[in-house]
C-alpha cells in the first residue's frame, strides 16, 4: 500500500498589523468610529440623525448632532453578506423587490433594531434629501412613520438645465436655514456661525484632498488600484465635515503621490488596461468585480461615484450650488460632459457600466449616456447586470464575460495602435 | 499549421479543424453543452470525420460559456471575439454581427479593419434567446427545427409578449385554447424575438453588412422578422451555428503566427 503522503499543513500568515500612522489605518478607524460615536451618543442620551449621503452635512456637525448613515449602513451590511436576508424582511413586510435595495435593508433594520453585519444608533429625527435620487423620499417618510419620529426635508429637485439658477440657490438656501431651525427647536440645539465656518472648513480640505488623491490616477500606472476608492469614499460619506477626516484624506493624498514618484501602486499587478466603473459599487460581490478586473491586468482607476462625495467651495452659495450639483442631480448633457472629462484627465481605455437593479434613476439613463460617452472617447463599453446590495441580481459567469470581451477589445485596440 | 477552435455553449458543443488559417477541414456539433457530455462527444465525433489525428493540432482555443471550465486547450477567448472573428472569415465585409445563442444574445460591431469595436447583450432575462424557442416549441409538441417552415404558413401573426419566458408559455397556452392556429403562434413567437433582440441591436447600432449566428440563425421566421423590424438585409450561412467555434481556430492561428513572429 502506498505511504499515505501528508500534506504540508495550511499555515496562514498572520495579517501585518497596520501601521497607525497610515491613511489605511486613519480611514478605517475614522469609518468605524462613525457608528461608534453615534451608538455611544444614544446611550448618553443625546438625539440621533439618520441622514442620506448627499444632506449638507455641515448642518448636523455644526449643531453637534450625532450622525449615522443608513446607505453606508446598507453597504456594509451586504458587503458583509446579509443583504438578502435584511432585503428578505422587509419584502415579506410588503416592500417590492424593485424597491432599492439600501431602502429594503434600512427599512427591515427599523423594523429588527439589530442586525450584527453592521449595528447603528436608532434615530431620533431624519434628515432627507432628494439629491441623491426621489426613491429617498418614500424611503424616509416609511422610517418617519415606523419610527414614528420627526423627518426633515432638503428639496434639491432634479436639475434640467445644464448650470444652477440662483432662483434653485435660493430656494434650497431657504431650506437648508429652515431645518437649522427646525432642528434647534426639536433638540434645543444651538447655531454657532464660528462653529460652522470651522467645519465648512474641515469639509473643504477634506474634499480637496479627497479629490487631489483620486486625480492621481493621471498617472500610467495608477497608484492606486480604484477599488480602495470604494472603501474610502466611506469617510467622504460620513466624516467629510470632521478635523480628522482632512488629515486621514492628506495622508491618503501624501501616499499616492509617493507611490508615484517610488513606481509603486496599491494595484498588485501589471495595469495593462484602465477602465471607469459607472455606477454604485456591487457590494455584495465587491471581491468577485474586482478579481475579474484584476485577475486581467485592469485597474478601474476612476468612477464618478467616488469623487461625487467631494465637496469644493468657497462662498454659502457655492455650497449650495455644489449640493445642486451632485451626480444625480444633474442633467445628461452634464453628467455626460463630467464622466469624459474623467475618462480623458485618466486615459481610461473602456467603460464598464453596473446596471444597478436598485437604481433606477442612475442606471436608467446610462445606456444613452455610456452610448454618447464611449463615442466621445472612442472607448469599448459594456454593462453587467446587479445590484448594489441585493445579491439575487448578480451572475458571475455573465460578468466574467462581459469584462473579458471589453479587455479583448482594449487589446485589440492597443495593438492597432502599436502597429 | 492545424488548430482546433471548441466552442462549449450553454446548449450544444461545436468543434472546428482548421488548416492554415484559411481552410475547415472538419467540423462537429453535438447537443449538450456546459457540465453534459456534450463537449466530449463533440470532439470525438470530430475526429472520427477528420482524416488527422488529435496530436497533429499544433493549438487549441476553447471559448463559449464552458471556457473556464474546460482543460484540454491551450488557451480560453471570449465568445464575443471568436463570433466576430468567425462572422468576418465567412462574410469578408461584416460589420454587424447578431449572435442569437441558448442563453443570450448578442450585437456585435466591428471596425471597417474587421476588429471586434463594441458590443451589447441582453440582460439576465431568456426572453429573446434560443431558450425562448426551446420552451415554445416544447409547448406546441414541436422539434425546434419544424418552427420555420410551421412559420411560413402564418396568415396573421399571433402576438406573444416579448418580457418573459415563462409570461409568454402561458399566454402561448391560453392562445392555443382559444383556438389560434399553430403557425401563426409560432410566427408570433418569432416576432416576439425578433422584437427584443431589435432593441438591443439598435443599442449597438446597425451597420450594414449584417448577419446572424448561433442556432436561432437557423430559423428563417426570426431571420425575416428582425431583417423587417431593422430595415436591413440579415445574411445567413449554414456554418452560422459554428462562427464561434471557427473564430477560436482562427484565434489559434494568430496566436501562433504571432509566436513564430517573435521567435
Amino acid at each position: 500500500m502506498a505511504e499515505e503522503v501528508k500534506k504540508p499543513e495550511e499555515v496562514k500568515k498572520p495579517r501585518k498589523p497596520l501601521d497607525p500612522n497610515s491613511a489605511k489605518y486613519k480611514l478605517g478607524k475614522i469609518a468605524s468610529d462613525a457608528f461608534a460615536t453615534a451608538i455611544e451618543a444614544k446611550k448618553q442620551g443625546k438625539p440621533v440623525a439618520w441622514v442620506s449621503s448627499n444632506f449638507p452635512v455641515e448642518i448636523p456637525e455644526t449643531l453637534g448632532l450625532a450622525t449615522a448613515y443608513p446607505e453606508n449602513q446598507a453597504a456594509g451590511i451586504a458587503a458583509r453578506g446579509a443583504g438578502e436576508r435584511m432585503c428578505e424582511v422587509a419584502e415579506a413586510d410588503g416592500y417590492s423587490n424593485d424597491i432599492c435595495a439600501y431602502a429594503r435593508i434600512s427599512l427591515a433594520y427599523a423594523k429588527l433594531k439589530e442586525c450584527p453585519e453592521q449595528d447603528v444608533a436608532m434615530p431620533d429625527v431624519l434628515l432627507c434629501c432628494n439629491n441623491i435620487c426621489n426613491c429617498m423620499i418614500k424611503w424616509y417618510e416609511n422610517l418617519s412613520q415606523e419610527l414614528n419620529i420627526p423627518m426633515i426635508m432638503l428639496d434639491i429637485p432634479f436639475n434640467p438645465d445644464y448650470e444652477v439658477s440662483d432662483a434653485e440657490v435660493a430656494y434650497v438656501t431657504g431650506q437648508f436655514w429652515d431645518a437649522v431651525h427646525q432642528l434647534e427647536d426639536l433638540f434645543g440645539l444651538k447655531w454657532d456661525d464660528d462653529r460652522f465656518k470651522e467645519v465648512t472648513g474641515f469639509s473643504c480640505r477634506s474634499s480637496r484632498a479627497w479629490l487631489e488623491a483620486t486625480a492621481q490616477a493621471k498617472y500610467t500606472p495608477s497608484p492606486f488600484n480604484g477599488f480602495d476608492l470604494l472603501n474610502h469614499m466611506a469617510v467622504m460619506v460620513t466624516a467629510r465635515g470632521k478635523k480628522e477626516a482632512g488629515e486621514a484624506m492628506e495622508t491618503l493624498l501624501k501616499e499616492y503621490k509617493e507611490n508615484h514618484e517610488k513606481g509603486e501602486s496599491t494595484f498588485r499587478v501589471e495595469e495593462k488596461h484602465r477602465v471607469m466603473f459607472e455606477g454604485i459599487a456591487c457590494w455584495p460581490y465587491l471581491r468577485v468585480t474586482s478579481r475579474g478586473l484584476k485577475d486581467r491586468g485592469i485597474n478601474m482607476v476612476t468612477t464618478i461615484y467616488a469623487d461625487a462625495f467631494g465637496f469644493d467651495y468657497n462662498s454659502f452659495d457655492e455650497m449650495i450650488r455644489a449640493y445642486c450639483s451632485v451626480p444625480n442631480a444633474i442633467n445628461l448633457e452634464k453628467s455626460r460632459d463630467k464622466r469624459v472629462k474623467l475618462c480623458k484627465d485618466n486615459n481610461v481605455e473602456g467603460l464598464l457600466v453596473h446596471t444597478n437593479r436598485s437604481c433606477k434613476l442612475w442606471s436608467g439613463f446610462m445606456a444613452e449616456m455610456s452610448r454618447q460617452i464611449g463615442k466621445e472617447c472612442n472607448i469599448p463599453v459594456t454593462s453587467f447586470d446587479g445590484d448594489q446590495a441585493d445579491p439575487r441580481n448578480f451572475s458571475e459567469a455573465q460578468y466574467d464575460t462581459r469584462v473579458q470581451g471589453l479587455c479583448e477589445i482594449m487589446e485589440s485596440n492597443k495593438e492597432a495602435k502599436e502597429a | 499549421m492545424i488548430t482546433l477552435g471548441i466552442d462549449i455553449g450553454s446548449t450544444t458543443s461545436k468543434c472546428v479543424l482548421m488548416s492554415g488559417g484559411e481552410q475547415i477541414i472538419a467540423s462537429s456539433l453535438r447537443i449538450g453543452g456546459l457540465g453534459t457530455e456534450g463537449p466530449a462527444e463533440a470532439l470525438s465525433d470530430l475526429w472520427d470525420r477528420a482524416d488527422i489525428a488529435p496530436s497533429d493540432v499544433s493549438r487549441t482555443i476553447v471559448t463559449g460559456y464552458g471556457r473556464n471550465k474546460y482543460e484540454g486547450a491551450d488557451g480560453e477567448v471570449s465568445e464575443l471575439t471568436c463570433h466576430a472573428l468567425g462572422g468576418r472569415f465567412i462574410f469578408p465585409d461584416l460589420r454587424t454581427l447578431i449572435d442569437i445563442g441558448g442563453q443570450d444574445a448578442k450585437i456585435i460591431s466591428l471596425s471597417e479593419a474587421g476588429r471586434m469595436s463594441n458590443f451589447v447583450m441582453n440582460d439576465k432575462c431568456a426572453a429573446g434567446t434560443g431558450r425562448f424557442l426551446d420552451v415554445m416549441a416544447g409547448i406546441l409538441r414541436m422539434d425546434i427545427d419544424e418552427l420555420d417552415e410551421c412559420a411560413a404558413q402564418s396568415v396573421s401573426p399571433a402576438s406573444i409578449s416579448s418580457t418573459c419566458t415563462v409570461f409568454a408559455e402561458s399566454e402561448v397556452i391560453s392562445q392555443l385554447a382559444n383556438g389560434v392556429s399553430r403557425p401563426d403562434l409560432v410566427a408570433g413567437i418569432c416576432e416576439s424575438v425578433a422584437s427584443r433582440v431589435s432593441a438591443l441591436a439598435r443599442r449597438a447600432g446597425v451597420v450594414p453588412r449584417v448577419c446572424m449566428s448561433g442556432g436561432v440563425a437557423k430559423n428563417g421566421a426570426v431571420r425575416k422578422a428582425l431583417s423587417e423590424s431593422l430595415g436591413v438585409d440579415i445574411d445567413f450561412d449554414p456554418m452560422a451555428q459554428y462562427f464561434g467555434a471557427i473564430g477560436a481556430a482562427l484565434y489559434a492561428h494568430r496566436q501562433l503566427q504571432k509566436l513564430s513572429d517573435n521567435k
